[in-house]
């Protein structure tokens, strides 16, 4: 289910940054479900556009999924500059496995 | 019984500020309609409430009501607002309050 959140988001909104987060343990659902998610998403698609047309965008994206296997979706809707102006840096990115040598 | 969406329409339209959420401000039974009542509550002025569990054909309707398909749904002055995701942003600039003392003025 990340997976295909992921995917359906990047193919409508090619987002600058996207971060799917499987929050299902928080909740009182089986071990392991896939129910409740926590979606980030910075996109300049949302430039000039009211935080209810911003959501609609995603929740369009992912119709299937809110009608079917979705219970519950956080959603953080931010264009780049806000994303800047909220102060949160860009991830690092990770080591690849080089050494200080 | 009337259509559910008049129903749903005359909720909305009746009341300057509603919530509909799972559970009552009282007594909620989701998380996230919990903290949004409570931002609610924390604006001071009286709002009206749905429980949404207590009436499945409120729950299974009211998101093609309004295009939404989450709960907990505000709607000030007969207009969705948003879910808590947008009420929290909102809180936390200080515009929820702004908007609740508008609409009940």
């Amino acid at each position: 289910m990340q997976q295909t959140i992921t995917s359906k988001l990047e193919q409508a909104l090619s987002p600058e940054h996207l971060e799917v987060i499987n929050e299902s343990h928080m909740h009182n659902v089986p071990e392991g479900s896939e129910s409740h998610f926590k979606v980030v998403i910075v996109s300049d698609e949302f430039k000039g556009k009211m935080p209810v047309a911003r959501h609609r965008l995603v929740n369009k994206a992912l119709e299937q999924e809110l009608k079917g296997a979705i219970h519950a979706l956080a959603l953080h809707t931010l264009t780049m500059e806000e994303w800047f102006e909220k102060g949160k840096a860009p991830e690092s990115p990770p080591c690849e496995g080089g050494g200080k040598n | 019984m009337a259509d559910v969406m008049d129903r749903i329409d005359e909720h909305v339209k009746n009341n300057p500020v509603i919530i509909f959420m799972k559970g009552t401000p009282q007594l909620p039974q989701c998380g996230f309609s919990s903290r949004a009542a409570e931002m609610l509550k924390s604006c001071g002025k009286e709002f009206a409430y749905f429980n949404v569990i207590a009436d499945m054909e409120v729950f299974q309707n009211l998101p093609r009501y309004a295009d939404w398909p989450t709960f907990p749904q505000l709607y000030v002055k007969g207009e969705l607002v948003g879910g808590h995701d947008i009420m929290l942003e909102m809180h936390e600039k200080g515009e929820l309050k702004k908007l609740v003392d508008e609409a009940t003025g």
